[in-house]
This record gives structure tokens, C-alpha cells and sequence, in this order.
């Protein structure tokens, strides 16, 4: 039962014989590979596998791949290109936003997508956006601090 | 005995260890990394540490070897240690004190961390036992190489090497000014030295690349997502595995029809006695296989969630009195002597350690030899269990572990490794298994519950006259007070668990520290004192105070006045030779929801090896602490688990967020402690107090929110 999806896959156009019924979680990670994008519960409660759908944070675990046909999905891949960093990623590495970084790929998503509606976020709107993911190792006060930095950083350009 | 006799001595020495470990692994070392010197470190001290296993005889061989340092062409070093990094930060804290000693750039150094085959033995990540003893080892494996260095360069240019010094991966000639590089000096050298542990190191008040800021090793690959987990792991023809549970702990496999699942494509079910697991293309193919698997099992009737304190206590429950025990004076005469007394019961319930990255496994066997990748902190334990679960030698196994999503005591064990490795085997094929959030709430093991009953007495001056201590079932992590009592006796009782339960970080310091802390603060308001003033009437320990009196600073304590909802408190102690003190601001409503809207900790594990690491690790635990403090608990009733799912069983998340500030009181004159652990323990009585200070209500059980909180007038 293979439907033919089609959808933007950090820029580039993909077209894929699965299930449509599938996570897109799992075809991104099992059939194309791109593994920065985390399981943490399956069950959108963690924010791990947090991916960019058409600019909005969505957790790829519930989204079923036939519901991305046609949209653009921006996954951790896409935010470094040449080498260089993504000033979110950029920031999350100058505070040090994290310990076994599991849960970072998911945090950034969510970030990346909180700074493209809101440049300059108050503590209260990140605390309000970011609840959704979990840092086992309790990073959050690094993570809070790595928005501002990347906030302030877009500001001064 | 000139160097150069010294150094055929040690080498002849040497070799015949080295000849040894490759008997084991099967390796040459300069076939592996080319030639070069090799600086291996005895640890004597490997056998007296703690796993609550046991160690295998397989594992002696190589065992006092404990970790080796190869310096090679282009003068990179490479370090070879059997430890594991998790999220705290060791491959970088290893690395600062090998580039430290070695005089060279950390860039140049490279951490090959937890591979059976290539790492010496070492007994586990656990126990904050990194920072007091790998940390000394590789800074002496390190100061031995940069010494056999300087004698390689006066040896090639025939000069004293009191005129030689060692400098950013460099020796140079300070007469003549030469300079040359470790590169350089190794090249065709194979030079083997084994050291004791008594080797001398710089003190830390010397230290220039340790004690100071370092970024993290591979940063750059934990943002960008490039970093692969076990998780992350492929391997060609790589099926991915599921394995039915039983509906129940303890429960038997009475009947299995797995037709339907036989009958779909590409799907090969295991059965192996009660195991019963799948193995697919992908994993969804896998679930759904698994899901059409119809099994009847037999359990039996098991302890509950509402009787587990009972049952902990129970008369016969306990094995035997356990270690731990001490006794000092006569508590009767201690609290005849007391002008008030106190009884008081607390209690711990189990929590789940719930690592982002669920336990998970690659395994592949390749000529009868058994490859798997797993996040353990147990590697050569792993190893042990795979060997015996598969009837192979140690030799025909191998564990590699990648850095982890974090394990928090909860990676001991082997179980997703053995698990795919059973998978492996039967398909013949390479076999990833990942565990779902719900394996992992329900089958990995739990921080024990237990009950902690505290009798004690006071005089009027505000010393302690008694100190009877009895803990059921949690453990005697942190159980001796610090506390000068001359009255005591303190005792831990094993109990038989419900729920299987191992270690999780601090272990049982955590219920101890509630336990005792929440128990002197009811003693201070017995007494009409300040929480503060009673502790530091109590305490000798000059580090001790120190942590409670800067805590106190920082946070403002004396000038605190508690009002309706809104209070504070205090809380500290002594574990894995860290002092931690803390000081907590909550609000409570009337709905019973306690908010902690400030926490100041103060923190001395002597030496400070990297300080933004240590205050990420210290930040982190106190983040950690408050899921244990407040809200977590793992529901159970007959053998099942009630809430094994994020959605019900609430860890700790942004909008939990305190403001915090960490105060390091680095100490270069004393030796450096693990700080994974300790950092911990002081949140949950702190926030306890605190919530009595606001309501008073005392609480006495964790977690905290867990029990009614009736909104009264502050207690202060």
C-alpha cells in the first residue's frame, strides 16, 4: 500500500514509494537516512524529533508522511550549509546549550522556528514555545540563554 | 642507573604486558596506530571500586593496566580509556588534563573511549569515580610521555636535559634554541612504558589548559546532528528488531501463536524460551508484525503501589541487616539526656531515569565473533553478558559504546544488547533494536523506593544529643550524618524490591539527604531556631560550612522573611567527597502546585577541572532534582506500570524552571571530586523546607506534590 509522496526536503525536491500512514520520523531516518532527527517517545511528548513543516515546528513522530505531500521539510541537515553554522546552531555551540545532546537537534528545530515569528522572544514566550521538548540533563537555562544570544546576534545584522 | 638503562628495564618489563593484553584482544598496538610511544598506567585502586556486580575472573588479566597514551607521527596522542561519556563532559575534562601534563594542544589529543577491544579494562562510568581517578592516571600517563620526550630529544642532541623544556607539542633546546616536535621525537621509536600510580604530576595550582573554560570535543557535531548515537547506527543489511513483553513482571509464557507474523514478508520471529522477538526490514514493519502476535502469560500476584511502604518494613522483608550500620554511643543515654525529642517516618518513591535516548543496540556477528554498539556505562559488563548469554569467550565479543544520549545510573545493564544481538544471531543479519519510551519506563529498573524512620534529640543549646537512623529499602548512599552527634546509631536494611531497581545518580544520597535535611529542620523549629544557625551549631567540617555560609550569602537567607505561599529553604551535605549547600525560594497556591522560582548552590569538589563543564553538570542536576523533588513517581499496581509514558509521568520541563545561580568554590589545594552526582542531593529537602516555610506544611515524602498541601500561614 506504497503511495507516491512528494514534498521539499531542505530545499531539494524528494518523491517517495511508502506508506503514507508512516511517521515521518521513521522515513527520514530509516529511508533517506538523515538521522540528526531523534526519537525520544514516539508520542509527541518530548520534542526530539521536532522538524520544520512549511516553517512551523511539528513533531515528525505524529506527522504521517502522506501529510507533508506538496509542503517543505526542513530537518537539522538543512541548517549548516558550507561548513559554516546556522546562527541558532551557532549560539547553542557558544553557551554550550547542552550535555549529551540528545535532545539538541530537537531543541534547535524549535528554536529556529520560534526566532523566524519572533526575533526577539521574551523569557516568558521561550519558556512558552519550548515546553514542549525535554532536556534530560536539564539544559534549559543554556538553552534559554543560546535564543537571546541568537536573537541579539540577528538583531545586530 | 642512567634514563636510558632505566627505560630498557621498564621496556623489557612492558612488553611482556603488552604481549599479554594482545593475547587478550588480539591487537598489536603499533600495528594499530603506527610507531610512536605508549604509556600505560597501573591502578591499583581498580579493584577496590564499586559495581554492585562483581567482577569477572575473564576481566584480570589486563586489568591493573588501566589506561594507555600513544604519541605518534605528526605528534598526535592518542588516549585510550574504558570510560564512557554520557552528557558529562569527560572526553573533554580527560582531555584538558592530557594536554595539560603533555604539553600540547588539545586539539591534538584524541579520546578513544569505551571499545572492548581497544580500551583497557575499566570497571564502569558510575560512582563520579572519572574525575578522582582516570583524571590522575592519564595526567601521569601524560607527564611520563612529555618526560621519555625531553630524554629522546637530549639523547638526539647529546646535551643535558635540564636545558631542554616542553612546550605546546615541542621540546626545545633553551641554549641553542632548537626546537623540535613530538612527531618528530616518535618517529620510528616503539617505546613502551608502564608507570605505577605514584608517578608526579603538576599541582593544580600550576595548571594551565585544566582548571580553566574549555569548549566541548565535537561540539560542532552535537548541533548539527551529525554525531551518531547507537540509535543513529547502520550496518549493510540491517534488520531492525522487537521483542514482545510479557503483560506483566515475573510473568510466564503459557501459549504463543506468532502465524500471522511468520506468514508476513520479510518478517523472521525468535522464540527462545520465554523470549519471543521479531526482526524486519524497518521497524514499523517490525511493530506490526509483533502486534499480530497473540501470547497468554501467567503472572503472578505481586506487591502495589499501596502497599509498598508496608511492604519495605515488613518483618522478613528485610535479608539481612545490610551494610552501612554503625552505631556510636548509647542512644538511650543520648536521648534521656535531651530536652526535646522527635520521631518522624519519610519516604522515596521509585523514579524512572527516563534518558532521552532509550536504551538501544546494534549487534552483528561476523566469523562467530559478536559486534555490538550499545549506550552502556557498564562496556566490559556488557562484554561479560554477552559472553555468558551466548556461551562465547570475552575474546569473541566485542562493545563499542558511542557517545550516549545520557544515562543517569540507568545504563548499567545489557539488555537491549542482548536482546539484538539473540536477533542477530537467529536472522544471520545485522540487527538494530531500539527500545520504545514505553519499554523504557517499564522493563529498564528504577531509583529504589524505601522509608526512612529519624528519632532523634536536642539539648536546649541547640547540639545534637541522639540520632537513631533506620532506612528501608533505599540504600546507604549518604546515610552517615555529618552532622557531630555523639549519640548515634545508623542503619540500612535491604528489603526485597517489587520493581527490579538499580542505580541512578547519587544513588540513595538523594533520599538520605531529604530524609535528615526536611529531619533538622523540624528540629530548628522545635528549638525556635534558624535553620542556618542550628546546621552550623552542628557541623565541623570546615568545607561543609563553608558551602552552607556561601549559599546563605548569595541567596540573601537572613534577610528572607517568608509570606503567605511564598517561603524558603535550606538544605546541604556531604557525598562522593563533594559539599553541596543549597538554599530554595518556592511559591505554593492554594491548588497544592509548588512553583521554585530561585535556587543558589554552592558547590566544592575541591580542584576545578573545567569549570563551564562543572557548572553545566551542577545547573543540570539541580534542573534534574526537581522531577524527583516535586512530581516524579513511577505508578504501579500487580506487577504492571501505570504511567509508562512522558504524558503521565511528568519530568522536568522549561516552565519548571527556577532562576539559578552556582557558586564553585574551587579548592587547587585539594584533590578534584566527581561532580556528576553530589550536585543532586540538596534540592529536594531545600524545596521541602521551603514549602513548610511558606505553608506550614510539612511534607515528608518524595515526590513532594504528591502529597495534599492545604494552604496555612507561613511558618515564619
Amino acid at each position: 500500500m506504497a503511495d507516491t509522496i512528494a514534498f521539499k526536503l531542505n530545499d531539494k525536491p524528494v518523491q517517495l514509494d511508502v506508506d503514507g500512514n508512516r511517521p515521518l520520523l521513521w522515513v527520514l531516518r530509516t529511508d533517506l537516512g538523515l538521522t540528526g532527527t531523534k526519537y525520544g517517545c514516539g508520542e509527541g511528548q518530548c520534542g526530539a524529533c521536532t522538524v520544520l513543516l512549511d516553517g512551523r515546528a511539528v513533531r515528525s513522530c505524529r506527522t504521517p508522511a502522506a501529510s507533508v505531500a506538496g509542503k517543505k521539510i526542513q530537518t537539522i541537515e538543512a541548517l549548516s550549509y558550507n561548513g559554516g553554522l546556522h546562527p541558532v546552531q551557532q549560539a547553542f555551540l557558544d553557551e554550550e546549550a547542552f550535555q549529551c545532546g540528545y535532545c539538541t537537534p530537537g531543541m534547535i528545530m524549535s528554536a529556529h522556528a520560534l526566532l523566524s515569528t519572533n526575533p526577539a522572544p521574551s523569557d516568558e514566550e521561550i519558556v512558552q514555545h519550548m515546553s514542549g521538548n525535554i532536556c534530560r540533563c536539564g539544559t534549559y537555562p543554556r538553552i534559554a540563554a543560546a535564543i537571546h544570544r541568537a536573537a541579539a546576534g540577528e538583531a545586530k545584522k | 642507573m642512567t634514563d636510558k638503562l632505566l627505560n630498557a628495564e621498564l621496556e623489557q618489563h612492558a612488553v611482556d604486558r603488552l604481549r599479554h593484553l594482545f593475547e587478550v584482544n588480539r591487537r598489536d598496538l603499533f600495528k594499530f596506530l603506527g610507531a610512536g610511544i605508549v604509556v600505560g598506567v597501573c591502578a591499583p585502586t581498580l579493584l577496590s571500586q564499586q559495581s554492585g556486580r562483581g567482577r569477572s575472573s575473564g576481566d584480570a588479566t589486563p586489568a591493573d593496566i588501566a589506561s594507555w597514551l600513544h604519541i605518534g607521527a605528526n605528534g598526535k596522542v592518542t588516549v585510550f580509556t574504558g570510560k564512557v561519556e554520557m552528557g558529562q563532559n569527560i572526553r573533554t575534562s580527560l582531555t584538558q588534563q592530557v594536554a595539560e601534563e603533555l604539553r600540547t594542544p588539545e586539539a591534538s589529543v584524541e579520546m578513544v573511549m569505551g571499545d572492548t577491544d581497544l580500551t583497557p579494562f575499566d570497571m564502569g562510568t558510575f560512582g563520579s569515580r572519572t574525575t578522582p581517578t582516570m583524571g590522575p592516571q592519564l595526567r601521569k600517563a601524560a607527564a611520563s610521555a612529555r618526560e621519555a620526550l625531553v630524554d629522546l630529544a637530549a639523547q638526539r642532541w647529546q646535551v643535558d636535559r635540564a636545558q631542554l623544556s616542553a612546550a605546546n607539542g615541542s621540546v626545545t633546546d633553551s641554549k641553542s634554541g632548537k626546537n623540535i616536535s613530538y612527531g618528530e621525537l616518535t618517529h620510528g621509536e616503539k617505546l613502551v612504558k608502564i608507570i605505577g600510580p605514584d608517578a608526579p604530576v603538576a599541582a593544580a595550582s600550576q595548571w594551565h589548559i585544566a582548571g580553566a573554560a574549555s569548549p566541548k570535543v565535537n561540539g560542532k557535531a552535537f548541533v548539527t546532528g551529525a554525531h551518531q548515537y547507537t540509535s543513529d547506527i547502520t550496518r549493510p543489511g540491517m534488520l531492525y528488531g522487537k521483542v514482545l513483553r510479557p503483560k506483566a513482571f515475573n510473568a510466564k509464557l503459557v501459549s504463543l501463536d506468532s502465524s500471522a507474523a511468520e506468514k508476513m514478508p520479510g518478517v523472521k520471529v525468535v522464540r527462545d524460551g520465554d523470549f519471543v522477538g521479531v526482526a524486519a526490514a524497518d521497524s514499523e514493519t517490525a511493530s506490526t508484525a509483533l502486534a499480530t502476535i497473540q501470547a497468554q502469560w501467567n503472572a503472578p500476584q505481586q506487591v502495589s503501589e499501596a502497599e509498598l511502604f508496608a511492604h519495605l518494613k515488613a518483618p522478613g522483608a528485610s535479608a539481612n541487616s545490610g551494610n552501612g550500620n554503625r552505631e556510636n554511643g548509647s542512644i538511650q543515654a543520648g536521648m534521656a539526656s535531651a530536652t526535646k525529642t522527635l520521631s518522624q517516618i519519610y519516604t522515596a518513591a521509585y523514579i524512572a531515569h527516563a534518558p532521552l535516548e532509550p536504551r538501544a543496540a546494534v549487534a552483528a556477528w561476523t566469523d562467530n565473533k559478536l559486534t555490538v554498539w550499545t549506550g552502556t556505562q557498564r562496556p566490559f559488563g556488557v562484554r561479560e553478558e554477552l559472553a555468558t548469554a551466548f556461551h562465547v569467550p570475552t575474546d569473541r565479543v566485542r562493545v563499542i559504546v558511542p557517545d550516549t544520549g545520557s544515562a543517569y545510573g540507568g545504563k548499567h545493564t545489557g539488555d537491549a544488547a542482548v536482546e539484538a544481538a539473540r536477533l542477530s544471531k537467529a536472522t544471520g543479519k545485522p540487527v538494530k533494536l531500539v527500545w520504545t519510551r514505553e519499554e523504557e519506563f517499564t522493563w529498564a529498573y528504577f531509583r529504589p523506593a524505601g522509608v526512612i524512620e529519624i528519632k532523634s534529640g536536642v539539648h536546649d543549646d541547640g547540639t545534637l544529643a541522639a540520632w537513631e537512623y533506620h532506612n528501608y529499602n533505599s540504600g546507604p548512599a549518604g546515610i552517615e550524618t555529618f552532622y557531630t552527634v555523639a549519640n548515634k546509631r545508623i542503619e540500612f536494611h535491604p528489603a526485597d524490591s517489587p520493581l527490579r531497581q538499580g542505580s541512578y545518580r547519587g544513588l540513595a544520597a538523594t533520599a538520605n539527604h531529604f530524609a535528615r535535611e526536611v529531619h533538622m529542620d523540624e528540629l530548628a523549629q522545635l528549638l525556635k531556631m534558624d535553620s542556618l544557625q542550628f546546621r552550623l551549631k552542628n557541623i565541623a567540617d570546615p568545607r561543609l560550612r563553608a558551602v552552607f555560609e556561601t549559599a546563605a550569602a548569595r541567596f540573601g537567607w537572613s534577610k528572607q522573611q517568608a509570606t503567605p505561599g511564598r517561603g524558603f529553604g535550606i538544605a546541604g551535605g556531604f557525598e562522593k567527597n563533594g559539599y553541596i549547600a543549597m538554599c530554595a525560594e518556592v511559591t505554593a497556591g492554594p491548588s497544592g502546585d509548588v512553583k521554585i522560582t530561585r535556587v543558589v548552590a554552592a558547590f566544592d569538589c575541591g580542584a576545578v577541572v573545567n569549570p563551564n563543564g562543572l557548572r553545566n553538570q551542577v545547573s543540570g542536576a539541580i534542573v534534574q532534582a526537581i522531577g524527583g523533588a516535586l512530581f516524579e513517581a513511577i505508578h504501579f499496581d500487580n506487577g504492571r506500570i501505570l504511567n509508562p509514558h512522558f504524558r503521565d509521568y511528568r519530568v522536568p520541563r522549561f516552565r519548571d524552571l527556577p532562576e539559578i545561580q552556582v557558586e564553585l568554590l574551587d579548592r587547587k589545594d585539594v584533590p578534584s571530586a566527581g561532580a556528576g552526582e553530589t550536585p543532586i542531593v540538596g534540592l529536594a529537602p531545600a524545596v521541602g523546607n521551603a514549602i513548610f516555610s511558606a505553608t506550614g506544611v510539612r511534607l515528608r515524602g518524595l515526590p513532594l506534590m504528591a502529597q495534599a498541601l492545604p494552604l496555612q500561614s507561613p511558618a515564619r
